[in-house]
């Protein structure tokens, strides 16, 4: 889900960098509060291993394909919401620095779409609430805690995937770079993510059951003290979860796959609204009308050196159009001439060298 | 003896952990040469790479011949610093299925003519799709070219003179020390786990939990011991970076001179105005 420079548009990458650091400067803030500077190395061990971690391919029972972990759940069960989130933010700023796994620009809202959710909706409406409720009683202490842990973590993880899938199409679709109608866009990405909800919820719960079984105290809004014996085992607990995972999400995702337009009914209504335009701002259209707006193309056509250059409008500008793309391959003649400039020097400095 | 080698060998999982260290040993080292351009100051680096990314990305989505000017700026760096394109090229696999799985519908979607390139129409739906793969690719060069001539401890320096909290900068430059640890230790044992589940793609689900949960008690035990020793060696919370020089004129010149290219760039079509010089 981590997105590329290329599918933001500045004003969009800017806005959800001024969310990210809004988020950012609250979570310092409460966590120098707190004031247990022990975390820090706590929080950045606890990252390193779930960078590490997310490599680990989990296979799927039944399956050919292998599923992965859900990092800010994981995270903000054992480091709280807030010191998750850093651990999150700082985990993809490495990942989009020195693997190009998302790009410097998106990382405000990568952060948004993965740290964000993942970490404050995840614990605070799932992970906390499920936590100090009274359900699964009758399963004894342990036994309920267990079951407390799968069901927070699948729904968070679900819950949370489905918020940042549908954040990517969004963005995606304000920022104008694709064609694809905001309606099958999202009708796309939601079942896909439906799946993989699902499965990281379930290795996200595996881990953690572990860490309860051994050392309970490790985890966010558990009570250690209880101590009781469960009626049912961890791993059956998992495989009948596995199980109804697989059907349920298999079968939603054919569905919703095989007839997307459901999705783009109930989201749009009527279909003579025109919903297939692209949500992108179009440049031909957009705001032409204000005085503003004629002002300033007056003042742009004075100022431009090719006023009438606009590929959009090729029967026009054909010429313009030929001096672009005679221009373009001047570039880029220009660009190898000093690729092979640079590497006749170096290897004379080499050879200098020697 | 078949049973020990090939699943080891056939196995993604621990070949992605070891790439995965690899390419984090290869920008190290890289990010350890020498250039003029490793020789600016890191926060003038930062300052002209995202620049560079924010005009790259605000072009229109027709427009190829503007865009195409932007590659000097990469292409004169890669040129300066010597780093070979390649290494830059292998990290496309992350950046061009996602901008392709989003650009690839637009030829289909929009087919109005755009060009006649010698009689043969072309649609704007494969300019506007050339125009965002070429925005993926131009980005990732230059965020790849920043981190190739800065080390992170410059970096993080770097963020810490324009006021990023420091718990962000220590927190990121100790993960990122810690990573290369976590690498090999997950790393060593993806491999004892394959050398005893032969032909088994990945982790079976009955070792789900125990695998990496195992792995976490020990790290945070150790993540204990680590701010010990921290402390023992006078951490008051903070990281101290002596080795970064003050910002000098060069940097300055440098940022200077970028945005004056980026800005020239985005307002004025260059390579129309190249190409106006020979056709009429």
């Amino acid at each position: 889900m981590h997105m590329a420079d290329a599918l933001l548009a500045p004003a969009v990458a800017a806005t959800m960098y001024a969310a990210t650091a809004v988020t950012v400067g609250a979570s310092v803030k409460t966590l120098k509060k707190d004031e247990n500077p022990a975390k820090l190395p706590t929080m950045a061990v606890t990252s390193a291993l779930v960078f590490a971690g997310q490599m680990i391919n989990y296979t799927i029972p039944g399956t050919g394909s292998s599923g992965h972990l859900c990092g800010g759940m994981l995270l903000s069960a054992l480091l709280g919401p807030q010191a998750g989130f850093l651990s999150m933010v700082v985990i993809l700023a490495i990942q989009c620095l020195f693997f190009a796994d998302g790009g410097l620009l998106a990382l405000g809202a990568n952060c948004w779409n993965m740290a964000f959710y993942g970490c404050f909706v995840g614990y605070y409406l799932l992970w906390r609430p499920i936590m100090h409720s009274n359900i699964f009683k009758g399963m004894g202490a342990k036994g309920a805690g267990r079951l407390k842990i799968i069901l927070a973590s699948i729904l968070g993880c679900v819950l949370t995937l489905q918020l940042g899938a549908f954040s990517v199409v969004l963005e995606t679709s304000i920022s104008g770079v694709t064609e694809l109608p905001f309606g099958a866009f999202v009708g796309i990405m939601q079942p896909i993510h439906l799946a993989i909800g699902l499965v990281e919820g379930l290795i996200t719960s595996a881990v953690l059951l572990f860490v309860y079984e051994s050392r309970p105290e490790l985890l966010m809004d558990v009570d250690s003290a209880s101590s009781g014996q469960g009626k049912c085992s961890v791993k059956t607990t998992l495989v009948i979860l596995a199980a109804v995972v697989l059907v349920v999400g298999g079968g939603l995702s054919l569905l919703a796959s095989a007839n997307p337009d459901g999705l783009e009914w109930s989201m749009f209504g009527n279909a003579d609204s025109g919903y297939s335009e692209n949500m992108g701002l179009d440049e031909e259209n957009y705001g032409i009308s204000s005085a503003a707006a004629d002002t300033a193309a007056s003042i742009q056509e004075k100022t431009a050196f090719l006023p009438d250059y606009a590929f959009a409008n090729s029967d026009s500008s054909a010429g313009t159009s030929v001096s672009g793309i005679v221009g373009s391959a001047i570039v880029a003649v220009a660009a190898l001439l000093v690729c092979v400039c640079g590497g006749f020097f170096r290897k004379k400095k080499a050879a200098a060298k020697v | 003896m078949r049973c020990l080698c090939i699943p080891f060998l056939e196995d993604g999982f621990m070949d992605k952990l070891s790439k995965a260290r690899s390419e984090l040993r290869e920008i190290d080292a890289l990010a350890a040469e020498d250039s003029p351009i490793h020789r600016i100051h890191p926060l003038c680096k930062l300052l002209a790479t995202v620049l560079y990314i924010v005009v790259v990305v605000s072009f229109p989505k027709y427009d190829f011949s503007g865009l195409i000017v932007m590659l000097i700026y990469p292409v004169l760096l890669f040129q300066i610093t010597g780093i070979p394109v390649r290494l830059c090229f292998h990290k496309l696999r992350f950046v061009l299925p996602l901008v392709l799985a989003v650009g690839i519908v637009n030829p289909f979607l929009d087919r109005s003519p755009l060009l006649f390139l010698g009689g043969i129409a072309i649609s704007g739906g494969v300019v506007s799709m050339l125009v965002l793969m070429m925005k993926g690719v131009f980005s990732l060069m230059a965020s790849f070219l920043l981190i190739a001539t800065t080390s992170i401890d410059a970096l993080c320096a770097a963020l810490r003179k324009i006021h990023v909290p420091a718990i962000i900068t220590t927190l990121l430059l100790l993960t990122y020390r810690y990573i290369g640890v976590m690498l090999e230790e997950v790393s060593v044992m993806t491999q004892g786990y394959s050398l005893r589940a032969p032909g088994q793609k990945g982790i079976h689900i009955s070792a789900w939990g125990s695998f990496l949960g195992q792995l976490l008690l020990r790290s945070m035990d150790r993540a204990g011991e680590l701010y010990n020793s921290m402390l023992l060696r006078g951490f008051k919370g903070n990281f101290f970076y002596a080795d970064v020089p003050p910002c000098r004129l060069s940097g300055l010149v440098y940022t200077l001179l970028c945005a004056v290219f980026f800005v020239c760039a985005r307002e004025m079509n260059l390579s129309a105005l190249l190409g106006s010089l020979f056709v009429r």
